[in-house]
């Protein structure tokens, strides 16, 4: 069986897994100050007199990276960035210990200008009497030669506790959230390690040989002893639970939108053909635009107790939250509230629900049915404008081909799922509004931890040739290596493939799981005057984020 | 600290299309400004904002050209995205969306003539004249500066402009007698109704920023602000740069880069530029940032050495000389027209036109009327090398009642008698009619 954990800002949730049926479900609430205190109230309730050999995973999906981002935990980190000629030093700066040193490679890989060997120790000196300890190294275009990163890192690897390289952080261009990410993942380094040693301890403590997985941003998992490599990946794993968990509570092939109606705020994500969309550059914390590949959601202030407010006549829904619903002893009318009115749902205090849409139903003129009314339309019509946006937004991405132009995939989502306190009664409206069969998903309430305990190991991989240098590179591991002139693009997707299935077994993937995927195919003539003088070839592949397969044993049942 | 502005950027590298596979217009054209602009994080920045060209339509199209036998004959998909992208441009900055924008776009549009026989110069339609049109179409402005930086002369874009006096065209670029496409000489002004509002501008081989900033703050500033005009577009190519193939001209990326800053253009629209690897990746770069108002001072190329390729003493002093007569051309524009035109009711030309791309030769006889109150009624009479023979009546945009009333009984009138069709073209009622 699997046990499936989330631990959210206000719950943490369990389920106990046998094959993709939930056989129980526990719900704690979160001790923001001690994560692991949760954890361990959660699996004691779940698991009960049962011992943990019944258990064949634990999938853990935590706050605990986006909380140290978000307040502030995090190390003191140097960085060092090699970026040669663009944007000003200014913009670039993340912290003021950002230190910029010469040495480039320019857009092809080549070097441009060597690293200054000088520089980098004067640096260092710098940096030893600031006490300094962790630090991130990013070179411009270190995702086509990592020599810059690797160059000043070999001068400094016996002075750190720890180094972030960028090239590691992910295989796409973008120098600032390269920036940013490798920043993120230096700064959290010593409490996520903290943090999973003490998971790792905790579980010692009932058994052993219990394989641990993490739940990234993109809703795919990794091993726990891989995590600690790349603990920025553990970002914003929260929302991709949920999605997870709404992807495996249903089964649809078709395009879909999923609503996650909180007490606050509502989580839109996407599904283009059953494939929960992922962001296209990397997700956003706390100001940071990152590389972190991240399932894309758009989150709006509106939920079940967000604040209604009048002003100059007109009706407003959120964005604060001012504590529970009226009818839940809350100082405003809320959403929640007007829907007890309107009788969708008999939870609370009708009568405190009632008196708060009655004070607004008087600043209106109206009846408190009619303002409950009004209410409940501009909750819902407030979502739909934002998934309506998002759903534009995403069919007016730009693309770079002929071909793609004229072919215009556009998502036209026929379903939509919802979870969530309000799910039950906002559903259908929503449904209608947005011409999508609404359902909602069993178990719902404990999707996230659903989500967690189904998704299967992701990763991705970039392939680089380039034949007039004879050098292949894979990008995310640093490796270079010489290839033929007549090295072909074929040859390119082969190594790719084969090097993304290693890398996602090494991650702790299982070959059943590995769904690989071409996202990126490009083969590019270099010509110099009028021959071709060799070919650029780009390649990258993932492994989709999705649910893990049905175990054998299990699926002939 | 200068002021930011909203910038929008329409990039289309069309990666699955070329001329030919080794054809300087080829796939891989845009390939490193892409890895540049991505990799420096441009598309990020809060003021400088992405979209998705629009697709132009035949009907933009006919508003400017005469595409024989029709447009869909002579265009590819991509034609239709790279004009498509310019018309976005143009309509994301019209309507206050952004404050400038810079269309990205490949195939270029600058060598395309109003009478389109196929590809000239790697051009087979003009997207910055089917842009201007169609801002005068949409949003009514009438008075617009096209200043064409595109090393090559930009014949297609001065022979569509000639007889337009509210279009000032002004071009920068290699002295024709050294390179394709062997035009765009000082004396050449613009039709009898539109003498002085055509300018060209060739400079020497070998000119370096400081030429080309030169001839910018003395010369084409000065006009644009005589000019008034309500729109400022820069037909942006990148081939003057230092490393490019296919010229000889020493302008770098910090040159591109203050030029737009100075220029300050409403739209900018990418034409040629092939030293796609050494030189695109960070004059592109450099425009954008400049457009932007952010701070561009650090963008250069890895091998920029500005001692190694300033012009010399002489080119500056040449560049001075030619500057003050041109602008001496441009105050005497009504004494001027006034000897073009020497009291005539109609004046003819008589033109070869060479479609390099393609390989068709063209022989043009075009007659304007000579009108004080418009760009005149325009007659055009086309024979290629294909086979094709045509006429055209064009009645010109703005054009007075009796430029069009004329050009409408004349194409009424008439019978196709020895062409293959004959059109009829009135941008202000959106007409165009064949036969």
């Amino acid at each position: 069986m699997i046990l499936g954990i989330d631990v959210g800002g206000t719950h943490t949730d369990a389920v106990l897994l046998d094959n993709f049926a939930v056989r129980r479900k526990a719900k704690v609430i979160t001790n923001q100050k001690d994560l692991l205190d949760s954890l361990l109230k959660v699996t004691e309730e779940i698991l009960g007199d049962d011992g943990p050999e019944l258990l064949d995973r634990v999938v853990l999906s935590t706050t605990m990276s986006t909380n140290a981002i978000v307040q502030g935990n995090t190390s003191r980190v140097a960085m060092i960035l090699a970026g040669g000629p663009g944007l000003s030093s200014e913009m670039l700066a993340i912290n003021d210990d950002t230190h910029l040193v010469s040495g480039y490679v320019n857009h092809r890989g080549i070097e441009a200008a060597p690293v200054h060997r000088g520089e980098v120790e004067r640096i260092r000196t710098e940096l030893r009497d600031k006490g300094i300890n962790h630090l991130g190294v990013v070179g411009k275009f270190s995702t086509r030669d990592p020599k810059i990163e690797t160059d000043i890192a070999d001068i400094l690897k016996n002075d750190f506790s720890h180094i972030s390289l960028g090239h590691r952080m992910s295989g796409n261009l973008n120098f600032p959230r390269r920036i940013a990410t490798t920043y993120l993942n230096a700064a959290i380094w010593d409490t996520y390690n903290s943090f999973i040693k003490n998971i790792t301890r905790f579980v010692g403590r009932f058994t052993t040989g219990l394989p641990i997985y993490i739940l990234k941003a993109d809703g795919g998992t990794f091993e726990i002893s891989q995590s600690a490599k790349c603990p920025v990946q553990t970002i914003l794993s929260g929302p991709a639970a949920s999605i997870m968990g709404i992807l495996s509570l249903t089964d649809c092939p078709d395009d879909a939108i999923a609503l996650d109606i909180g007490g606050t705020t509502t989580d839109i994500a996407i599904f283009a053909g059953g494939v929960p969309l992922l962001e296209p550059l990397g997700v956003t914390i706390k100001g940071h635009k990152t590389l972190i590949r991240g399932l894309r959601t758009k989150s709006i202030g509106i939920g079940g107790d967000s604040v209604v407010s009048v002003e100059k006549g007109e009706l407003s829904v959120g964005p604060e939250r001012r504590g529970p619903a009226a009818a839940f002893g809350g100082p405003a009318a809320t959403p929640t509230d007007a829907m007890i009115v309107l009788g969708h749902t008999d939870i609370g205090d009708s009568g405190k629900a009632r008196a708060a849409i009655a004070g607004l139903a008087e600043a209106l003129g109206r009846s408190p049915e009619e303002t409950a009314q009004a209410i409940f339309e501009r909750t819902c019509n407030d979502i739909v404008t934002a998934v309506q946006e998002m759903i534009r937004e995403i069919n007016n991405e730009p693309v770079y081909t002929v071909h793609e132009m004229l072919e215009g995939k556009q998502i036209s989502p026929s379903v939509l799922f919802v979870v969530g306190g309000p799910a039950e009664p906002m559903a259908p409206h929503l449904g209608d509004r947005l011409g999508c069969r609404a359902e909602i998903p069993p178990n719902a309430e404990v999707a996230n931890a659903i989500g967690a305990a189904l998704a299967r190991t992701t990763t991705e991989l970039t392939v680089l040739a380039d034949t007039e240098k004879e050098q292949l590179t894979i990008v995310e591991e640093g490796v270079q290596q010489p290839i033929p002139a007549s090295f072909t693009r074929e040859d390119a997707l082969d190594i790719c493939r084969k090097r993304l299935r290693e890398r996602a077994i090494s991650m702790g993937g299982r070959e059943e799981d590995l769904e690989i995927e071409i996202t990126e195919d490009q083969s590019f003539n270099m010509v110099r005057g009028y021959y071709t003088a060799g070919r650029n070839i780009r390649i990258k592949a993932q492994v989709k984020p999705g649910l893990i397969a049905l175990s054998g044993k299990d699926a002939d049942r | 600290m200068k002021k930011q502005k909203r910038t929008g950027l329409i990039f289309f590298p069309a990666f699955d299309w070329a001329i030919s596979p080794t054809h300087p217009e080829r796939e891989e054209r845009l390939l490193y400004t892409q890895d540049q602009v991505f990799e420096e994080g441009l598309l990020d920045l809060d003021n400088i904002t992405e979209f998705k060209p629009g697709l132009a339509t035949v009907d933009d199209i006919n508003r400017i050209h005469i595409c024989v036998p029709d447009a869909e004959s002579v265009i590819t998909e991509s034609h239709l995205i790279s004009a498509g992208g310019a018309i976005t441009a143009a309509d994301k900055v019209m309507q206050g969306h952004v404050d400038n924008a810079f269309a990205l776009v490949r195939p270029p549009g600058h060598h395309a003539m109003r009478i389109v026989h196929g590809a000239r110069g790697f051009c087979n339609i003009n997207i910055e004249a089917i842009m201007v049109e169609y801002i005068r179409r949409k949003y009514g402005h009438r008075r617009i500066a096209i200043i064409d930086t595109d090393c090559h002369h930009g014949d297609g874009s001065q022979d569509i402009f000639w007889h337009d006096p509210d279009t000032l065209y002004i071009s920068i670029h290699q002295d024709g007698r050294t390179l394709y496409p062997g035009s765009g000489f000082s004396d050449e002004l613009g039709g009898p109704n539109a003498v002085g509002y055509t300018i060209n501008i060739p400079l020497p081989p070998h000119t370096s920023d400081e030429g080309f900033l030169f001839v910018l703050d003395n010369l084409i500033l000065p006009i644009i602000d005589e000019f008034k005009p309500d729109l400022v577009i820069n037909s942006a190519g990148q081939d003057n740069h230092y490393t490019d193939p296919i010229t000889n001209m020493n302008f770098s990326a910090q040159g591109y880069a203050l030029l737009n800053d100075r220029l300050s253009p409403d739209i900018a629209v990418l034409e040629g530029g092939y030293s796609i690897e050494s030189a695109l990746p960070y004059v592109n770069v450099g425009i954008i940032l400049a457009m932007a108002g952010i701070d561009y001072s650090s963008v250069r190329e890895p091998d920029y050495d500005p001692d190694a390729i300033r012009q010399s003493a002489q080119i500056s002093r040449y560049i001075e000389q030619e500057v003050s007569e041109i602008h001496e051309l441009w105050k005497t524009r009504e004494a001027r027209r006034a000897e073009v035109i020497q009291g005539a009711g109609f004046l003819r030309r008589r033109r070869n036109i060479y479609y390099d791309t393609d390989g068709i030769q063209e022989e043009q006889v075009e007659t304007v009327r000579v009108c004080d109150d418009c760009g005149g009624l325009l007659t055009i009479d086309s024979q290629a090398s294909t086979g094709n023979r045509i006429f055209a009546v064009v009645v010109p945009g703005q054009s007075c009642p009796a430029c069009r009333k004329k050009g409408e009984q004349f194409f009424d009138s008439m019978g196709t008698g020895p062409y293959h069709h004959a059109y009829f073209q009135d941008r202000d009622r959106d007409i165009y009619l064949v036969k």
